[in-house]
């Protein structure tokens, strides 16, 4: 499966200033995975040790918060798109 | 302050004035040293950052405070200003166009104490703010960071009362506003919001689908100051006011216990910094003072995680008439539960009903027409004292951060005129109605 990836502006380091990506994987797991093929040092950024998605780190696929879905087990249908965005907003 | 280059670390930067340049002006940010990050104590410059770079945590300000006193702050303007010296603003903010919020006053709610058995209570009345919310404190902190950045637009997503806030302080600062609401809002904050001119823009969906929209146009966009997002360390530090203010009004000493809503948490947070940094410049006692977050119902992830004792909080779709209130994924929620659990508080939450039935009793006891979040504040207050939670005896002090006038439809069909009578004596002796 191929998704498209929004990367938010704090990781575009890894990118090399692309906003937007594309990554193979039929689950937000090996989205990230595929990620990290491509960009080194990036999943780490997105996943804490514990292989959890961090605290301060929204995932969405779709319009739907991976929170709401099944997190990191959360499918990735063909043509998806995953945006990763800095949860420390609003109020 | 020395003159300091903007980092680039997160978000767009604002754009260069006319001569292309980007460096701020000494003494931009008053006192304030850098930015320094919650979670893992990375430091980074001031900048219009919000996530820290090396963990996503959230950007605050830190300081390097010189010493100062009650009688400074006592000689100051009857505004948030007064407190200049502990804000990230300049020594001349006075000199510019703002909306000069804060120094509302505290009630002494002997009413309302005897009707819930508490002894010694106050009410912190935050809609005498220039908007009739708490949000024009924070507005005027993130509109002077907005200005000394270069921003070119002034916006945020809104639940409706920092709408109301921005808008107007956009007008009056003469800067771009544009403004995110979702599209069920209640129609006198759509109303005003606009009336201020600028543009509003609703969005299909919950305040968290606007609030992502606006993180992800903040990451896109030069020159554009989103006050509760990329300048948003900036914004929250004007709820300290709030903290201050209380402290200040009470003769300089902390309350023993303060009731505050919980949105995205931001607010409970900077009141609990406020009386810190109070304590840490002497201006204060250091006495011990408990704080309780108030949540209404259909949208208490935070009051969930402190009742089953975890540290995270899992995000909620919200259901509640409390709109400005419906954060369903706070982003200051964990801190929340660090603040209520450190200083021996709680977080409790409320049903839509006895929001309205608290603001009908703060209205009824101490003449004072609460927006729905100080409904569950009131109501939450009462439910703390039933429950034990929160001790009667204690100086306690509750909050209502805005005007009731916002949001009529909560309590409109439970008001109203006790008969409709004929002009004459004879009808209304016959009606006896009082």
């Amino acid at each position: 499966m191929s998704v498209s990836v929004r990367i938010p502006t704090i990781l575009r380091t890894y990118t090399n200033g692309e906003s937007e990506v594309s990554a193979d994987g039929g689950t937000l797991a090996a989205v990230l995975d595929s990620l990290e093929q491509s960009y080194p040092g990036i999943k780490g950024r997105i996943v804490d040790e514990q292989g959890t998605i961090r605290r301060f780190v929204n995932v969405y696929v779709g319009n739907d918060d991976v929170r709401f879905l099944e997190a990191l087990d959360t499918t990735t249908p063909e043509g998806a798109q995953v945006s990763v965005i800095p949860a420390v907003a609003g109020g | 302050m020395s003159t300091s280059v903007l980092p680039s670390q997160n978000g767009p930067q604002p754009a260069p004035d006319a001569s292309g340049d980007r460096r701020l002006r000494a003494g931009a940010f008053g006192n304030a040293v850098h930015l320094v990050c919650r979670e893992c104590r990375a430091t980074q410059e001031l900048g219009p950052s919000y996530a820290c770079s090396e963990c996503f945590g959230p950007l605050e300000i830190g300081y390097d405070f010189p010493e100062v006193t009650r009688a400074q702050i006592e000689g100051g303007p009857k505004n948030i200003w007064r407190y200049q010296a502990l804000l990230p603003v300049p020594t001349d903010i006075t000199s510019s166009p703002n909306m000069e919020p804060g120094f509302t006053r505290l009630i002494k709610a002997g009413n309302l104490g005897r009707e819930l058995g508490i002894r010694n209570l106050w009410v912190k009345d935050d809609s005498g703010n220039p908007t009739h919310s708490f949000k024009d404190r924070v507005v005027a902190v993130a509109l002077s960071a907005a200005r000394e950045f270069g921003s070119t637009v002034f916006a945020c997503p809104s639940t409706g009362n920092l709408a109301n806030a921005v808008a107007a302080a956009g007008a009056r600062a003469g800067m771009k506003t544009v403004v995110f609401i979702p599209d069920n809002l209640e129609r006198p904050k759509v109303i005003t919001t606009a009336v201020y001119g600028g543009t509003l823009i609703a969005v299909k969906g919950s305040y968290d689908d606007v609030n992502r929209l606006a993180s992800e146009i903040a990451g896109e966009e030069e020159g554009w100051a989103f006050v509760n997002v990329n300048v948003r360390p900036y914004y929250a530090e004007g709820s300290k006011t709030l903290g201050y203010e209380v402290a200040e009004q009470l003769g300089w000493r902390l309350p023993q216990q303060v009731v505050i809503p919980v949105a995205s948490g931001s607010q409970l947070t900077k009141v609990d910094k406020g009386f810190s940094e109070l304590v840490s410049l002497g201006l204060v006692e250091d006495t011990p003072y408990k704080i309780f977050g108030a949540q209404a119902h259909g949208c208490s992830p935070v009051s969930a995680a402190f009742k089953d004792g975890h540290d995270v909080v899992r995000p909620v779709k919200p259901d509640t008439i409390a709109k400005s209130l419906a954060i369903g994924n706070p982003a200051d929620g964990p801190y929340v539960l660090d603040v209520t659990r450190r200083t021996g508080g709680a977080v409790e939450d409320v049903t839509d009903e006895e929001v309205r039935d608290g603001i009908q009793l703060l209205a009824r006891t101490e003449g004072v027409f609460a927006e729905t979040a100080g409904g569950v504040t009131v109501a939450t207050l009462r439910k703390l004292v039933e429950s034990g939670q929160l001790d009667p005896d204690a100086e306690t002090v509750v909050f209502n951060t805005g005007d009731g006038l916002k949001t009529l439809d909560a309590v409109a069909d439970r008001v109203g005129p006790a008969a409709t009578i004929e002009p004459s004596y004879a009808a209304f002796t016959a009606a006896a109605v009082v």
